[in-house]
């Protein structure tokens, strides 16, 4: 399958990538890991004019921690975040994301920002943030500007960038210090190594130093037409002790909310008890690596 | 529609083509340079048929534009040989029966190449795992898994 004809442009700076999204405003792609992309131009379920390829582009790609926050450059790499140290050791629901989106291969080329600026609810990556309350910078004509995630994703394929604006970092704030301690987890059901969610529960928790869920973020994957805060779920979790009775009434409440399409994955009720399961475990598996961390 | 002038480095030798933007990187290897080794399978970034190394790093070439390649350097199946000597992963292709049909080899083989540069002694999980988006439909990965594990062995034999 070769894709409908396109220009392709290859700026070496920021700049140059902006002034090229802004002189072709209304048929320019951002080309980032392609691992998406190229996949739909090729099957032609979507075309551009002008793809403007930020892989050349310095200063995209790192994970560090400042001022208690942890900053994600945009064009990270997948398999960049799966293997560094710092995510392994302090960020748990991150490295177990990237560890189950698509293949080794696929991302060693697909990149974080990429999986949220595409806006698909069945990537992995956002319900993720949702968990972790992450914050998303824009860089536009006119500087940057930080969006909240829970006012990123706006629809199916639709999030809050502008046509002129690109992706430059995630902003994750740092887990609390002792005696709080933080945990994380996903866990996806897939049919196979590569395939998209059947259905997938993120989970970030801290606890109290009397044990109690002190604050929580729960996100759901493949749930409707765009990623999904369990609000009703994390409301109920917080300050209580997580007993098991507690954990499935949380679990049960985030399945609720999910309104799952049917397809060769799965039907609707099927999919939905899934994110129940999935929910409880994904709390399950955050309390462990508090307890434990 | 724009035509780019690109200098790749392909199995050590500099190759300058002119490539038309949607040109994709296999397209660039099996028909304009003639290296069909790299196969095209699914053609959908699932099976890894088309694996090919980009500056040492294993990717899907039906999944990347041959204008990304630019000024890069890119290893196929043909440039696993050296100077009439199999590389270590083909011998073990070869010893442990590693292929049927061969269709996914040279996608198997340039992953676990890959694997074997970072990871010497691999444990049979971290083979599973490296080459789990490379799809084989006839061995059941059993003897793909041992090849690896003869090449590990023969790189590294103290091991």
């Amino acid at each position: 399958m070769i894709p409908a004809t396109f220009d392709y442009h290859s700026p070496q700076t920021l700049e140059d990538a902006l002034a090229l999204l802004q002189g072709h405003p209304d048929d320019a792609k951002v080309l980032s890991g392609g691992q998406s992309l190229l996949p739909l131009l090729k099957l032609r379920l979507g075309a551009a004019g002008h793809l403007i390829d930020i892989g050349r582009i310095p200063g995209l790609e790192y994970v560090k921690e400042e001022g208690g926050v942890l900053k994600i450059g945009g064009r990270t790499r997948e398999s960049a975040l799966e293997h560094s140290d710092l995510i392994r050791n302090k960020y748990p629901l991150l490295a177990e994301t990237a560890a189950v989106i698509a293949d080794p291969l696929v991302r060693n080329l697909a990149t974080v920002g990429g999986n949220l600026a595409h806006g698909d609810p069945a990537n992995d990556h956002p319900a993720t943030m949702l968990a972790l309350r992450a914050e998303v910078v824009a860089t536009g004509p006119n500087g940057t500007r930080t969006i909240p995630i829970d006012q990123f994703f706006l629809g199916l394929f639709t999030t809050a960038l502008q046509p002129d604006e690109i992706l430059t970092e995630i902003r994750i704030p740092a887990p609390p210090v002792p005696p709080l301690r933080t945990g994380g987890s996903y866990v996806k059901l897939e049919r196979k190594v590569g395939d998209f969610a059947t259905a997938a529960s993120a989970v970030q928790l801290t606890l109290g130093a009397g044990g109690e869920v002190a604050s929580v973020g729960i996100g759901l994957t493949n749930a409707g037409p765009t990623p999904l805060r369990a609000a009703a779920a994390e409301q109920y979790l917080t300050g209580k002790q997580p007993g098991d009775d507690v954990i499935a009434e949380a679990a049960r409440l985030a399945a609720s909310i999910a309104s799952p399409s049917a397809d060769r994955r799965g039907a609707v009720e099927y999919k939905r008890q899934m994110a129940r399961v999935l929910t409880a475990r994904a709390i399950q598996r955050a309390i462990q690596w508090a307890r434990e961390h | 529609m724009a035509q780019h002038e690109i200098r790749v480095k392909v199995n050590g030798t500099e190759h300058k083509a002119e490539v038309e933007s949607r040109l994709l990187l296999v397209h660039l290897l099996r028909e304009s340079l003639s290296l069909t080794g790299t196969h095209i399978g699914c053609d959908t970034t699932h099976c890894g048929a088309c694996t090919v190394l980009l500056d040492g790093v294993p990717v899907k070439s039906c999944t990347v534009l041959a204008v990304q390649a630019d000024g890069r350097e890119v290893t196929t199946v043909e440039g696993l040989e050296k100077d009439g000597k199999l590389h270590a992963i083909q011998d073990g292709f070869w010893q442990e029966h590693g292929l049927q049909c061969g269709f996914c080899t040279p996608g198997m083989m340039l992953t676990s190449a890959a694997l074997l540069a970072q990871n010497p002694n691999p444990s049979e999980a971290e083979i599973r795992r490296a080459i789990s988006g490379n799809l084989c439909r006839c061995t059941g990965y059993v003897n793909i898994v041992k090849s690896v594990q003869h090449a590990a062995a023969k790189l590294h034999p103290e091991g």
